[in-house]
């Protein structure tokens, strides 16, 4: 694992910050009707994203849920083409056809957002096969919240790939509510991380249960992170908890019945973009002119990103009945 | 080389060995396909000759079994995964459906499933309502799969070494209960076209459209028909999706009348699909109602006599026949 240098942590905070100002864009012009469908924001958990992405190394592999736009933009999808996925238009990611829910970067290694809860724990499972097939020193990331554990994908999948020994870190993003079931409301076992004890043998062999990490620090989700991808490139499967919150509802119109203002103001006190700010700020001096400049050009990106989408084309008819299957 | 008869086993089998040699990124993965050597027996041997890697017994997980083959096929690998039989394919349902089939469009061509998802289906075996279904009309319903119902030991390694080739998931259902038939197989490679009815009989009088088990009863009957003098035409689909009706249609506006034989159950399946486009493409050309001959509308019994009477048979399709012509 490197030691992230000054202009790293930057680039984590440039990260943050654009996802930050893109959702709260999204929001804005959600409720003037330029998004359609779901629109689950990431708001609240973008320490995870980022630091989950900053440790993948160039040829592993990262595979999410519906709440995607953050990591398809730390993975460095253009946030123009992520607009434009938003608004529908034939410039986004996944050519209009896949709304905010289904961001996907083949090219990235990025292999999407998936809307079905715990759909995609199987093509990790897959794709990290496909690694172990050919002997390529690859990992696969999955992440998925914390109700995503209480379905029997969940199950299915980390048995097998503890039973076939395959390099995934599994990573629960646990932001304490599926929807506005909280965790212990939904989940025999209040740490995540505890669920790999069902697959492990009598040795102990099997998925490691790895950290609980702190989700709202960049750089605790980066360091853990790492080490878990290096313990799956040489030994196998691990399940990992990253604990943050989720600061906006669930999608939007969500009336939040299910939690206080307060709960929500505590941890927003302690967001991560604030914290890392400050971090920033008491360990380089003069730094402050860097940040403010990050924060100006997330707007100005931001802007760019969604002028871009409003001006680009809706898909066309050839393209509603393109790709239904490979010529 | 002489064809030479061999069993719909054998043919699966050499299809998927074959391939096996062929290219090194195809492998086989399910429910007691290695050590026991297939719960059909056609894969028996393949543990042996092909490693544990490439033979890879998965646990009881229809899930995974199907959601982690289109993993492996979207990252680059020809997983052909086996559900032992389709009833548990239910289990499996949503990887099949939101997984498998609509992975390439969603993300608008990005990703390719070359995935094969082998099964077997039937009744009339004495196993009881949840093991004896042919319900392989429900995974017609989804456009992004494919649907291969082979009814011959030649279809049968023709259309898989097909599916195994394309780069789009197909559903390849088997018939358990006509793995032991024969018919002549040649010896070299070939390879069918995806998506291609086939006529196994030529006629005047009726066009019998039907597939699998319903292309044995369809071809008794149109035996004892013939005795009477009536000569029925018969079409195997072959495949339910991509659905050749072309054949149906030619062979429809010789005869002006149609029979189709399945052993789905009698509501929403593929007798109500092809007598609507017959209907749509031939109406000037109908003579009568297009007559549908499929299972009873009840879940199957254990029984031997009433299971057998709740299925489709030679006689049904004679009776069928006979209302129109
Ligand atoms: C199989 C399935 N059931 C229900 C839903 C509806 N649904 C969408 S998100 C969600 C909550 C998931 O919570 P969690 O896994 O904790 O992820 P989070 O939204 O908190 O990121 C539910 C119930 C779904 N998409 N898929
Ligand atoms: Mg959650």
């Amino acid at each position: 694992m490197a030691k992230p240098n000054k202009n790293t942590l930057l680039d984590w905070y440039r990260q943050m910050v654009l996802i930050r100002r893109f959702e709260e864009r999204c929001a804005e012009i959600y409720q003037q009707g330029l998004i359609g469908g779901f629109l689950h924001l990431y708001i609240g958990q973008e320490a995870t994203g980022v630091g989950t992405v900053a440790a993948l190394r160039e040829n592993d592999h990262i595979i999410t849920t519906y709440r995607d736009h953050g990591i398809a933009l730390a993975k460095g999808l253009d946030p123009k083409a992520v607009m434009a996925e938003m608004m529908g238009k034939k410039t986004g990611v996944s050519g209009g056809k896949g709304g905010s829910m289904h961001l996907a970067s083949r090219d990235h290694n990025f292999w999407g957002g998936h809307a079905i809860v715990g759909g995609h724990l199987p093509i990790a499972a897959g794709i990290a096969l496909k690694a172990r097939y050919n002997d390529e020193d690859e990992v696969t990331v999955c992440m998925m919240g914390d109700g995503a554990t209480n379905i029997g994908y969940f199950h299915e999948s980390l048995n097998l790939s503890a039973v076939w020994d395959l390099p995934v870190v599994w990573l629960v993003e646990n932001n304490q509510y599926g929807m506005g079931t909280a965790v212990e409301r939904a989940s025999a076992a209040d740490h995540m991380v505890l669920k790999a004890r069902g697959y492990q043998n009598s040795r102990g062999e099997g998925i490691k249960e790895g950290p609980r990490l702190d989700g709202m620090d960049v750089m605790a989700v980066y360091e853990g992170i790492s080490e878990a991808i290096d313990y799956a490139s040489k030994n196998g499967p691990i399940l990992v908890e990253s604990l943050t919150y989720r600061l906006e509802g669930h999608s939007m119109g969500d009336p939040q019945r299910y939690r206080t203002k307060d709960e929500v103001e505590e941890y927003s006190a302690k967001g991560p973009i604030g914290r890392f700010r400050q971090y920033l700020t008491e360990n380089y001096k003069n730094i402050e002119s860097d940040l403010d400049k990050i924060d100006g050009d997330a707007v100005e990106a931001v802007n760019e990103a969604v002028a871009f989408a409003e001006s680009s084309p809706d898909p066309t008819m050839d393209d509603l009945i393109s790709n239904v299957y490979a010529d | 080389m002489a064809d030479r008869p061999i069993t719909i086993r054998e043919a699966l089998s050499s299809a998927l060995r074959e391939e096996m040699h062929r290219d090194e990124s195809v492998f086989i993965m399910g429910e007691e396909v290695g050590v026991w050597g297939g719960t059909f027996a056609v894969t028996r041997g393949f543990l042996d000759e092909f490693g544990e890697k490439r033979v890879r017994d998965t646990p009881i997980a229809e899930m995974v079994i199907a959601g982690s083959a289109v993993g492996a096929a979207m990252a680059g690998l020809r997983p052909v995964a086996e559900i032992m039989t389709i009833n548990f394919a239910f289990v499996a349902m949503d990887a099949i459906v939101n997984l498998a089939a609509k992975m390439r469009y969603m993300f608008d061509g990005q990703f390719k499933v070359p995935l094969v998802i082998r099964t077997t289906t039937g009744g009339g075996k004495q196993l009881g309502a949840t093991h004896s279904h042919a319900p392989e009309v429900i995974f017609a319903h989804f456009p992004g799969l494919y649907v291969a119902v082979p009814g011959t030991a030649y279809d049968a390694k023709g259309m898989l070494k097909a599916a195994i080739r394309d780069d789009n998931p197909v559903l390849f259902v088997e018939h358990s209960t006509m793995l032991q038939r024969r018919s002549p197989v040649p010896a070299d490679d070939y390879v069918l076209p995806i998506g291609k009815s086939d006529i196994k009989r030529k006629g005047d009088d009726v066009t019998i459209v039907t597939y699998q088990k319903g292309l044995e009863w369809s071809m008794d009957a149109a035996e004892e028909l013939a005795k009477e003098g009536i000569e029925a035409e018969v079409i195997d689909l072959r495949w339910l999706r991509p659905l050749d009706l072309e054949p149906v249609f030619e062979s429809f506006k010789k005869t002006n009348r149609a029979v189709v034989v399945e052993e789905s159950l009698p509501m929403f399946n593929v007798g109500a699909e092809v007598a609507a486009q017959i209907t749509n493409e031939c109406f000037d050309w109908m003579d009568a109602p297009v007559q549908r001959v499929a299972a009873m509308d009840i879940p199957l019994p254990y029984s031997r006599e009433i299971e057998l009477a709740a299925l489709p048979s030679p006689a049904k399709i004679i009776k069928a026949v006979k209302e129109i012509v």
